[in-house]
């Protein structure tokens, strides 16, 4: 950087000290949950009372926690799968082929991630009444889908326009066919994106609360399982502890997914 | 993918057999890029069209019906927006929306902007992971995010109980949960990730010769900041206000958990046509009210950011 040193980027102490200052206050009040959760008093309230971990052990013996907690996951691992390969196919259609009204497409995948959830889940609640299905994991799951493509494919497509058709072409010209050309040249190129899309959808449709909320049928996921858990005071000391795995995990697997996402493209 | 069967194709139109359909769907094929394009895409065009398009038709129809007891009457008739039109109600709760929605905007974008200015211009070693340190809480879920709110703000929760054990408070303070603050201030914090990112991505392009340039022309620090940063920054700023504006506006999960009776919002109504009520036609009035002034809000962010863009070239 030739332009280091100059007036323009001497260190500003009180913009500095604003910055740390926003990150703790985007942090903090995510960790009072496991803060609490360790706490023996079954109030979520100063002064602590004691270190315990009563109600992490309570979660453990729970049948209703564990089936919400495999149902999320089920869900979650086919919706990230499904949602990659979409997000694939689209990013690479996107980016290798003159498609008229390309710009409007990718609004339309985008779109999901303005229109507020609720609008999406009344509308697919209203179609699956109307066709006589029963919501089930598979109308979550479908939920899911339409919330996790717009994230798949922004990871996905910065992959597929970072690299050079040209090493394609070359792999046409050294007598490579299309389908192996894919495999050999472009899939170990885009590969890194592929990882962090499958563990940035896992974890959004693991998290995912309105979609779920309207379309769940008798099995709730884990977050439905959360909420319905919300309307009793005395079970909020586990449902601290139950948050405060789930924080744990989605944090680690957003933060690989970043760091692999972003591998090799800035920096 | 797609290329093997090209490839096929290929071969095919090259052999001169007398041409069938097939062949000629192929040849078709092999010559329209665009098309080759579309069947590449067409999976993802049909999930989003199963998802999104369908629903949201019949979402319109079913706006068009009415209740009649428990079930409905099929009948297409506009009676549902009418009503929702007169009954002060549903104009109240909505425009109550905006306005809190518009207070998270406007105070959620003022507090990024000084730090994706300090990312953009001050960092200069690890940028990615403060940008990634930055985002990271808005990628977990969002219900526990705003759970965290609840037991923070809550009447016995780490405030109250906090200042009261410190002895700064006698009794709890009762407008911290439950209340349009509690609304504003849980949806700006859980929504700072999507400002940040548009605010860093328009300020980074800013062009820093530009600056030395006001400099040497003898512009202090302010006035650079308000003739050059700010001015060219504003695409960012306005996007990122868009994106913050519109998908607040039909919350449910933080004024149903931190807002409490005074601050419900059209989300939650919405919900409780189609759960209590059981109203589903006019909850999906409502919705498609939502997405009209959804789109014509978006319109004028549009519009505004067409000015920007002209003032700018």
């Amino acid at each position: 950087m030739s332009d280091r040193g100059t007036y323009i980027k001497r260190p500003n102490r009180p913009l500095q000290f604003y910055a740390i200052l926003f990150l703790i206050v985007l942090y903090v009040p995510v960790l009072f949950i496991p803060l609490f959760s360790f706490n023996s008093s079954i109030y979520v309230r100063f002064p602590l009372e004691g270190m315990t971990l009563q109600w992490y052990q309570e979660l453990w013996e729970r049948d209703s926690m564990w089936a919400a907690l495999y149902n999320s996951i089920k869900v979650g691992i086919v919706v990230a799968i499904i949602s990659t390969i979409l997000g694939v196919v689209a990013a690479r259609a996107i980016t290798r082929y003159r498609l008229p009204g390309r710009s409007a497409l990718v609004t339309f995948i985008m779109m999901p991630l303005v229109i507020p959830g609720i609008i999406f889940g009344v509308a697919l609640l209203v179609l699956m009444s109307q066709l006589g299905v029963p919501l089930s994991l598979y109308t979550v799951g479908l939920g899911h889908l339409i919330v996790c493509m717009p994230f798949a494919v922004a990871t996905l497509l910065p992959r597929f326009e970072g690299f050079d058709p040209s090493m394609e072409e070359a792999s046409a010209d050294l007598g490579e066919n299309g389908w192996w050309t894919f495999w050999r040249v472009t899939f170990p190129i885009v590969f890194p994106g592929v990882v962090a899309s499958l563990l940035l959808t896992f974890t959004i449709s693991f998290d995912e609360f309105i979609m779920a909320f309207f379309l769940t049928g008798t099995d709730p996921t884990l977050p439905i399982y959360i909420w319905g858990q919300l309307r009793f005071p005395r079970e909020f000391p586990a449902v601290l502890a139950l948050s405060s795995l789930i924080l744990f995990v989605s944090f680690i697997l957003v933060f690989v997914a970043q760091r692999i996402g972003r591998m090799g493209l800035e920096d | 993918m797609a290329d093997t069967s090209i490839s096929q194709e290929q071969s095919q139109t090259r052999s001169a057999r007398p041409k069938t359909v097939r062949d000629r769907i192929a040849s078709k094929l092999y010559k329209s890029e665009s098309l080759r394009g579309y069947l590449l895409m067409s999976p993802t065009l049909l999930i989003l069209t199963i998802g999104i398009i369908i629903p949201f038709f019949i979402l319109v129809m079913i706006s068009l019906w009415t209740r009649d007891g428990f079930a409905f009457d099929t009948t297409l008739t506009l009676a549902n927006y009418f009503e929702a039109a007169e009954r002060p109600i549903y104009g109240a709760l909505m425009q109550r929306s905006f306005w809190i929605s518009g207070l998270a905007t406007f105070f959620t974008v003022l507090l990024c902007y000084p730090m994706a200015y300090y990312v953009a211009f001050h960092v200069h070693r690890n940028k990615m992971m403060w940008i990634i340190l930055m985002t990271l809480p808005f990628w977990t879920s969002y219900l526990l995010r705003v759970f965290a709110w609840k037991v923070i703000l809550g009447y016995e929760g780490v405030i109250n109980s906090g200042f009261m054990s410190l002895g700064w408070i006698e009794a709890p303070m009762e407008f911290l949960l439950y209340s349009q603050t509690a609304v504003v201030i849980t949806l700006a914090h859980a929504w700072a990730a999507f400002a940040i990112l548009p605010l860093y991505v328009s300020l980074e392009k800013i062009d820093k010769s530009l600056l030395e340039a006001a400099t040497d022309l003898g512009d202090g620090p302010v006035a650079r900041f308000f003739r050059i940063t700010l001015p060219l920054s504003m695409p960012g700023v306005i996007a990122a206000s868009f994106l913050i504006f519109i998908p607040t506006t039909g919350d449910y999960i933080t004024p149903a958990l931190v807002g409490g009776p005074d601050a419900m919002m059209i989300g939650n109504l919405v919900q409780k046509q189609f759960g209590p009520i059981n109203n589903w036609p006019m909850g999906a009035t409502l919705s498609i009210a939502l997405v009209a002034w959804i789109s014509a809000i978006g319109l004028v962010f549009l519009w505004l950011t067409r000015k920007a863009q002209e003032k700018l070239t």
